[in-house]
């Protein structure tokens, strides 16, 4: 027989491979597909309000008209100053633990404790947020405290994923580096810190998908029904003042508020999307330029 | 001849394994001295506590006195200063992942030197001395960890020249690189044994023959024999484990 001829094991392994291989092919198809429905039939169902106007107005007449601007900005603000508190903790305390902290049983205790913390529903970070901010520190509703609630919600999302992409920098790295006298701070700066930035936006990402989407914790921290300002201003609110939100804007106008016309709703969840997306693209364009020059 | 390393009753556990078992000898001033042994010896981590990055691993145990110019070397309060002494080169090429050019600045460059004209000659120094100058200097600015295995090892070993050390440590540096440059690097090695001190681990017992002044033996953990490379290498070796194991009858 020749060397190279098929047999029927090689002829089956081949077909077990293209059966294999369409079958996770299919899966792939199948997690595409809902999503484009999704997005194609909110688009669809919103496109008769969505406008510039629908963006920078105010509503009218108790949500029933207008847009919805307070809520946009709201979520801007909330998002990004949660974003702004998060981000450093988060990186910091992840550098710490896997970078600095040895490998003993209180670390693994942290470690532990932070896993679990990402698994805390959110309406107990709220009353967290409520006990903590509003009250015992004395911040009253308001996007300070809504949004430190939010930050404390997501940072286990930060360290984790920090932790995650520093861990995938190889130790031989860092071993060349104290063979040379650096010292830690210099290796992490130096070396461990730009191979693992793209893992950190990764987490970045998370946070702000997560802070953009979540009612609960800001409903008793910080958002409101209603609140008037002024249309088209970025820097309307203080973070003193409450604020709207689209997640708790789009809750309210679904289920409390009878007769809104059904484009209003989908409309406003194809902005909460948008706003999600728009402030992760920077990241994402981040992502690929660091991707682009991929090291190793 | 003065001693430039003196090691007593060195012992290093990890965990519970022991991985060196009280060494005791003396590295002289401006030797070549081989280290030879089989794997999992404790040649590695005899290095490792030379520069003390053993101190990075998790769970270790050191007993005994390493001393460099006769100061304890772990009382020694700046332990980078301590690693600026010590050049040391792994078995495994590190590109780290800069360009070429700071690759071999790193190392002055966290000393706080940042003077361009002078870090230009420190780079083309370590580059010539490491044999990789003549492949590289069109290219300086390109990553480090894009060269081929074999001239990541040299870059390795041109960052291991760039802080001046008094002490060269070579953990089977020739694993890596094809023979032509192992010979090359090998000669490099003699002419820097004029101004520094080296320690050679090599797996290849033939290497520490050509370069070694005194070679050592090292079997688990233990200090078998060190002697004169040419007695070490002939019938004269005291102990029969060594005879056994330059003869290549086991290990």
């Amino acid at each position: 027989m020749h060397p190279f001829q098929e047999t029927i094991h090689s002829k089956s392994r081949q077909r077990k491979e293209t059966y294999i291989k369409g079958l996770f092919c299919c899966m792939t198809i199948a997690i595409i597909i809902p999503l484009i429905l999704i997005i194609g039939y909110m688009l669809h169902e919103a496109s008769p309000v969505l406008s510039a106007d629908f963006l920078l107005k105010a509503p009218e007449r108790g949500m029933k008209a207008g847009g919805i601007w307070p809520a946009l900005l709201g979520t801007i603000y909330l998002v990004m100053m949660s974003l702004i508190v998060a981000a450093p903790i988060g990186v910091m305390a992840a550098i710490y633990l896997n970078e600095y902290a040895g490998d003993n049983w209180l670390t693994r205790t942290v470690n532990l404790a932070v896993i679990n913390l990402a698994g805390v529903p959110s309406i107990v970070h709220a009353l967290f947020g409520l006990g903590a901010f509003v009250l015992f520190a004395g911040m009253g509703k308001s996007i300070l405290a809504a949004s430190l609630t939010l930050a404390v919600m997501t940072l286990p999302v930060i360290i984790t994923s920090t932790k995650e992409s520093l861990a995938a920098v190889p130790m031989a790295f860092r071993e060349a580096c104290w063979n040379v006298g650096a010292t830690k701070w210099q290796t992490i700066r130096r070396v461990v810190i730009p191979n693992s930035i793209s893992g950190m936006l990764t987490g970045f990402i998370l946070e702000v998908s997560r802070a953009a989407g979540e009612t609960a914790p800001i409903m008793f921290t910080g958002a409101v029904f209603y609140k008037a300002v002024e249309e088209g201003n970025l820097f309307a609110y203080n973070l003193t003042d409450q604020c709207m939100a689209l997640s708790m804007h789009l809750f309210t106008i679904s289920t409390q508020v009878p007769g809104v016309p059904e484009a209003i709703p989908f409309a406003t969840a194809i902005v909460l999307l948008g706003t999600v997306l728009v402030i992760n693209a920077f990241s994402i364009a981040f992502r690929i330029y660091l991707r682009s020059r991929k090291r190793w | 001849m003065e001693p430039k390393i003196e090691i007593s009753s060195l012992r290093v556990k990890y965990g519970s394994k022991e991985a060196l078992k009280g060494l005791s000898f003396q590295i002289m001033k401006n030797e070549i001295l081989g280290i030879i042994g089989p794997a999992q010896s404790g040649k590695t981590t005899l290095l490792k506590v030379v520069n003390r990055t053993i101190e990075h691993v998790p769970g270790v145990e050191l007993n005994g006195m390493v001393s460099i110019d006769g100061v304890d070397i772990f009382k020694m309060r700046d332990v980078h200063a301590l690693r600026r002494r010590v050049g040391m080169v792994a078995p495994l090429p590190v590109g780290l992942p800069l360009s070429i050019y700071e690759n071999v600045a790193f190392a002055p460059r966290t000393g706080g030197m940042n003077n361009k004209a002078k870090l230009d000659v420190i780079v083309e120094r370590c580059l010539t001395q490491a044999a990789l100058w003549d492949e590289v200097k069109d290219r300086l600015h390109t990553l480090g960890t894009k060269l081929s295995g074999g001239q990541q090892q040299r870059l390795t070993i041109a960052r291991a020249l760039s802080h001046n050390p008094e002490i060269l440590c070579l953990d089977e540096f020739s694993i890596a690189i094809d023979p032509v440059t192992t010979m090359r690097i090998e000669e490099v090695l003699k002419e820097l044994r004029s101004s520094m001190t080296i320690i050679l681990v090599t797996n290849l017992v033939q290497q520490a023959r050509r370069l070694a002044d005194r070679t050592a033996f090292i079997l688990n953990g233990e200090l078998v024999e060190l002697a004169e490379t040419n007695l070490l290498f002939s019938d004269q070796a005291v102990d029969q484990r060594t005879k056994d194991y330059v003869g290549g009858i086991f290990g």
